[in-house]
């Protein structure tokens, strides 16, 4: 790698070459401040504030967007770029509403910070506000364009990130705006409400629909008996809320909290997860093993690829494993198998999620499976985001908390294939670990398939499984899964065998741990923090294969019989259809 | 019978506007009438640049130009000049308006001019290759390819010291040199022909005068860099333009110009048109390629620029229409030759449109190093209806203006970037005594509001911030503050914008602002505007020691808000009055002032 050396207010400086400034003043301790730029997106250069002084050059330059070059000298800060930078704040300000108190980013918004690492105590040029109409048509997400600053980070994530191209610039000069193509509404577009923008949104514009108050009424409600799951990805992100460095597991504190919440049980996804491996991996033997069913085999328990692939791919239906994702199974088992063991009305039971994820409040409504209870299976998906607000607005000191609270063992035990649901990757590795002992009785001889962890975007893997050559892909971030969609397409079409048995697919970069419900601020650094939790938490467990747990097995033998039984099917099951890209 | 005499009218998209066409048949009608039509041919050719005056129609051999002229003129052309050889003398061209008739060979002021751009406009007809060609055109092609190296033809335009005619005025010899020496297979031309500024009109004449220059330009550059597909960025808005040079890239793909194997030396290279839908960001080159892509045109930072990374991430040239006029004659007449037209520094000729407050408003070329004076007086004839000359705007909503006191500067980039103006692409407005230089600044931020693409907080926002400010001052509600305001917010546009427009955009401001300090000063203190120009700052009057009461103006009055009897001295009602000024150019006593 060729280096390049310059130096930033004269502190000399080494950098790979094609770094920018930005980045490159970040080794001798010096922040640029932007607003716009964020290191998962190439840079959009839309805000102004980044602007630095290169030596020999008359114009300023974005350092977000120009890469270092030898021997450059640059100075990031004096008077004159205090006060350049200080009046594009103030002009921002005069199109920014002023309701911080009452704004789901208070404390958390980028433009708050800024403005107060800057002093601005005066708004010289007045106060002009869009008066645009929300949108939150989706459920999932509400758009505000009036907050809206226009850094284009949201659409940049939708488009190149995403490949879903549901947002997009309208309109020209003081006019433009962020919506859909079309200017249709959110739910119209073909927003798979993977929530990525309001991740990436550095204010308040884009954010998750708050489902918060419903979840209080309901612990309010004496006649309702409030039960709770935890996805595997909450309990390694929650804690950056209070103060915990990424990654660190806090299951117990979590379940802790639950408990003081009011919560009258409390699950967890995890269980959920090894049971749909039960469900999944059977399935995968069934077309790999007998040739029922079409291969490759596509992994279904994120809903914006689900609703994705209805979308774009419907010719890859038949690829889907109908197995329903794990909160939704934990779900439909809340209401019919403890609900039974615990001589409940279903109707009494109040199923909450809690989930990294803002398409799973989406999901919770999409079919009519979703109620194979007889009731709406869960009740109320919630994002992590909102149970760090619920904890923090319940008086519970986190931190302090037992480490050590157990989970409702009945549909809370899990195993290590589990949690690493919560990681791009985790699901094949379960999966794996699972079908490979389906088909030979065998533990696999390492637990640990290294190929198919990491941020690479599509990853491979071959196994040798009794004989037989199983080859594997794994896509996150959903604008690589065309890549692999393509590959399966072209050996469809050639008529040659398809290149791949299985294929998982997570639509948020990293999986769930980098997902759109999740606290703010992941960068792939955070991404990986989280994934190593998660990792730890499997290392750690007591069986590392789905079907070891005991609770899945007594499930299996009390309730279900035998994955894909009747009662399976019934309960564990869905089925997916073609959807229009846009509705109108 | 050989043709001995030619009528050329002109085929620009003004004089078309002023029944140019039915001008045209009307001519064909009466040569058949008068069984002239065997030694009479009418040719419909490109602007003559003297729009003011149009339609033109010009005579030869002998050289007798013809304005205002109207579609039921033609009878009397043909019968008494050409069949009489009597030319009409109400016809003539006569531009100071003066009482001599003169016949003209040439119009005044154009001897001061140098046509290398405009070198086949209101010549030729633009819609015939073949009067292209009897122009020398092709030639330069066909030397490039047979007796020239890339490197001899990058090598010729750094000696002729050509600079972009866009506005910025980087070296094309450079732009050229990076795109050659780019790796690449695959490489494009392009030419900006977005021209947007309000009043300029330069590169539509251009195009639609002379179409085939700019195909040999880009099939040179396409040679010289290795470039095998151009494309032609037009705006929607120049039907006539984009219609001539379809013909025109017609005509050359049947002549063996372009396509494969171009005159048999086995390059290959086309041309395609792309329509810009009229957004003035488009003329900025990384908007412009994001546009003629498809996409939404919003600028890119460079690096990298259009020479590594352009038109689908491939080495582009990208040159404006009056760039690539010049480089058929400086292909065949030599670098060195360009480089002593104009000033050292800025080589060449500019061609303007010269608008606003003057006689003669139309296109004109000039060599670099020509006076604004000279422009102005002895081209532009001075400023119309004898009234005082204020300032000059060059750049259009980019530039600056300039005053009487700088009018003896002589035009090129350098100059112009030292008065707080640009060159810009080449508009040049005219303002007299008449003209708010407030209310000039707000006229431009209101086009720099509408035209900023939304992309850039600076810009975005700035710009209306700025027209806000001004809108203030203009209605007499500005403060001392504000003027520090405009200069704060204008100082972080023009450091922080992205792009040029925005950049750019705070100059007419902040250029007024140097130079006409007090008339910025008259609408905030003294709620004042000395041109009076600003309405809500303008109040008429009636002086009752030189009313008559002739009731003239009372009836004149659009919102009857004059009153008073037959010669008794007559009132302003202020409350009812839209300050439109009516009354005073109706008074013959002088008794109405504007104050």
């Amino acid at each position: 790698m060729k280096m390049v050396k310059l130096t930033i207010n004269g502190l000399p400086v080494e950098v790979p070459e094609g770094v920018n400034i930005l980045n490159a003043a970040r080794q001798v301790q010096v922040k640029i401040p932007s607003l716009c730029y964020h290191p998962d997106l190439p840079p959009w250069a839309a805000c102004g504030i980044c602007v630095v002084k290169v030596k020999g050059l008359n114009k300023l330059v974005r350092a977000c967007a120009a890469p270092v070059a030898e021997g450059q000298e640059i100075i990031t800060h004096d008077s004159e770029l205090f006060a350049i930078r200080r009046t594009i704040i103030e002009l921002i300000l005069s199109t920014h509403p002023d309701d911080c108190l009452q704004c789901p980013r208070n404390q958390n918004c980028e433009l708050q910070r800024l403005a107060a690492e800057f002093g601005i105590r005066e708004a010289p040029y007045g106060k002009r506000l869009r008066d645009l109409p929300e949108d939150d048509t989706t459920g999932s997400l509400v758009l505000n364009p009036e907050k809206c600053i226009l850094c284009g980070r949201c659409a940049a994530v939708c488009q190149d990130m995403q490949g879903v191209w549901a947002l997009e610039f309208i309109g020209r000069g003081e006019n433009t705006r962020i919506a859909p193509a079309a200017d249709v509404t959110l739910n119209e577009s073909p927003c798979i409400k993977c929530g990525q923008c309001s991740a990436h949104c550095p204010v308040g514009a884009i954010y998750e629909h708050s489902h918060a108050r419903e979840v209080y009424a309901a612990l309010q409600n004496p006649t309702k008996h409030c039960v709770v799951q935890i996805a595997p990805a909450v309990r390694v992100a929650l804690g950056e809320d209070f103060g915990y460095p990424p990654g660190t597991l806090l299951t117990g504190k979590i379940y802790a909290a639950l408990r003081r919440l009011g919560f009258d049980a409390v699950f967890d996804t995890n269980f959920g997860a090894d049971l749909t491996i039960m469900e999944e991996g059977s399935e995968f033997v069934e077309r790999f093993a007998h040739g029922k069913g079409e291969l490759p085999l596509i992994t279904s328990c994120c809903p914006s690829w689900t609703d994705y692939m209805e979308k774009f791919a419907p010719d890859f239906i038949h690829n889907f494993s109908t197995a329903k994702s794990p909160h939704a199974m934990v779900g439909a088992l809340t209401k019919t198998y403890y609900a039974e063991k615990m001589g409940l009305d279903p109707k009494d039971i109040f199923m909450v999620s809690i989930m990294p994820c803002t398409a799973k409040k989406f999901e919770i409504q999409r079919s009519a499976e979703m109620s194979s209870s007889g009731q709406q299976d869960i009740d109320i998906s919630l994002t992590t985001r909102e149970l760090c607000r619920m904890i923090k607005s319940a008086g519970i000191d986190f931190r302090n908390l037992p480490e050590d609270e157990r989970v409702d063992s009945l549909l809370g035990e899990y195993s290590g294939a589990g949690t690493i649901f919560g990681v791009t990757g985790g699901v094949m590795e379960a999966a794996l670990r699972t079908a490979h002992w389906a088909l030979t009785k065998e533990r696999l001889p390492s637990m640990e398939l290294k190929e198919i962890r990491g941020l690479d975007g599509v990853k491979e893997a071959t196994l040798q499984v009794a004989g037989k050559e199983v080859r594997v892909a794994v896509a996150h971030c959903m604008g690589n899964i065309e890549t692999v969609l393509d590959r399966v397409r072209a050996a469809r079409a050639a008529g040659k065998e398809t290149p791949y048995h299985f294929i998982e697919v997570m639509a948020c970069r990293g999986g769930c741990v980098g997902g759109g419900g999740q606290p703010y601020g992941a960068t792939d650094k955070i991404r990986r923090q989280r994934a190593a939790g998660i990792y730890r938490d499997d290392e750690k467990s007591a069986q590392r294969c789905s079907h070891e747990n005991p609770m899945i097995q007594k499930l299996y033998a009390d309730y279900l019989g035998a994955p894909l039984s009747k009662k399976s099917h019934q309960l564990l099951h869905t089925h997916y259809q073609q959807r229009k890209v846009y509705k109108r | 019978m050989a043709i001995k005499t030619y009528l050329l009218v002109c085929g620009g998209a003004e004089c078309k506007n002023a029944h140019g066409t039915e001008l045209y048949q009307s001519l064909q009608k009466e040569i058949a009438n008068q069984g002239v039509q065997a030694e009479t041919q009418v040719v419909r050719t490109g602007c003559f640049g003297l729009c003011a005056q149009g339609p033109i129609v010009k005579v030869l051999p002998d050289g007798t130009l013809y304005a205002n002229v109207k579609p039921g003129d033609a009878r009397e052309i043909v019968v008494e000049h050409i069949a009489k050889g009597q030319p009409v003398q109400r016809l003539l061209y006569n531009p100071a308006k003066s009482q001599e008739t003169i016949r003209l060979a040439e119009p005044t002021g154009y001897h001061k001019q140098f046509r290398i751009v405009l070198r086949n406009c209101g010549v030729i007809d633009p819609e015939k290759i073949e009067d292209y060609i009897a122009r020398d055109g092709y030639a330069a092609l066909a030397k490039v390819l047979t007796e020239m190296t890339p490197d001899r033809v990058v090598e010729e335009l750094r000696k002729s010291g050509l600079r972009g005619r866009g506005g910025a005025g980087f070296p094309t010899w450079l732009k050229w040199k990076f795109t050659k020496d780019a790796a690449s297979e695959e490489k494009y031309v392009v030419c900006n022909a977005d021209e947007g500024d309000p009043g300029a009109y330069m590169d539509r004449s251009t195009v639609e005068g002379d179409p085939h220059s700019i195909l040999e330009a880009m099939t040179i550059a396409g040679w010289t860099v290795g470039a095998q597909r151009g494309v032609v960025y037009i705006r929607a808005e120049y039907p006539l333009a984009i219609a001539h040079l379809e013909t025109a890239l017609k005509q050359s793909r049947e002549y063996g110009l372009l396509g494969k194997n171009i005159l048999g030396t086995g390059f290959d290279f086309d041309i395609e048109i792309r329509l810009g839908a009229g957004a003035f960001v488009c003329g900025e080159e990384t908007a412009l390629l994001a546009s003629a892509m498809g996409e939404r045109g919003m600028p890119i930072p460079r690096p990298p620029f259009p020479a590594v990374s352009g038109l689908w991430q491939k080495p582009t040239v990208i040159n404006n229409v009056e760039t690539y006029a010049n480089i058929p004659v400086i292909m065949l007449r030599g670098g060195d030759w360009f480089a002593k037209v104009g000033t050292p520094k800025s080589p060449g000729t500019k061609v303007f449109a010269l608008t606003g407050k003057i006689n003669n408003s139309g296109l004109i070329e000039v060599p670099m190093g020509t006076t604004l004076r000279e422009i102005i007086y002895d081209i532009g004839g001075g400023i119309r209806g004898g009234k005082k000359f204020k300032a000059v705007q060059t750049g259009g909503p980019s530039g600056g203006v300039i005053t009487a006191a700088d009018l003896n500067t002589p035009i090129d980039y350098e100059h112009l970037q030292a008065l707080g103006s640009i060159m810009g692409s080449g508009g040049m407005i005219v303002m007299d005594e008449d003209d708010c230089m407030v209310d000039v600044a707000r006229f431009y931020q209101e086009f720099c509001v509408d035209e900023s693409c939304g992309k850039c907080a600076p810009c975005r926002i700035g710009t209306r911030t700025l027209l806000n400010l001004l809108e203030q001052i203009t209605v007499g509600k500005g403060t001392m503050e504000d003027l520090a305001k405009i200069k704060e917010v204008g100082t972080a546009m023009q450091k922080a914008a992205l792009c040029g427009l925005g950049q750019t955009a705070p100059n007419p401001v902040l250029s007024t602002m140097t130079y006409f300090a007090d008339e910025y000063e008259a609408h905030i203190r003294d709620h004042r505007c000395p041109a009076g120009k600003c309405k809500a700052l303008v109040t008429y009057t009636i002086d009752p020691e030189k009313c008559i009461g002739c009731t003239l103006c009372a009836r004149r009055c659009p919102v009857n808000t004059i009153r008073g009897e037959r010669q008794k001295p007559h009132v302003i009602i202020q409350d009812n009055c839209i300050k439109c000024g009516e009354c005073l150019h109706a008074c013959k006593f002088g008794a109405v002032s504007r104050k």
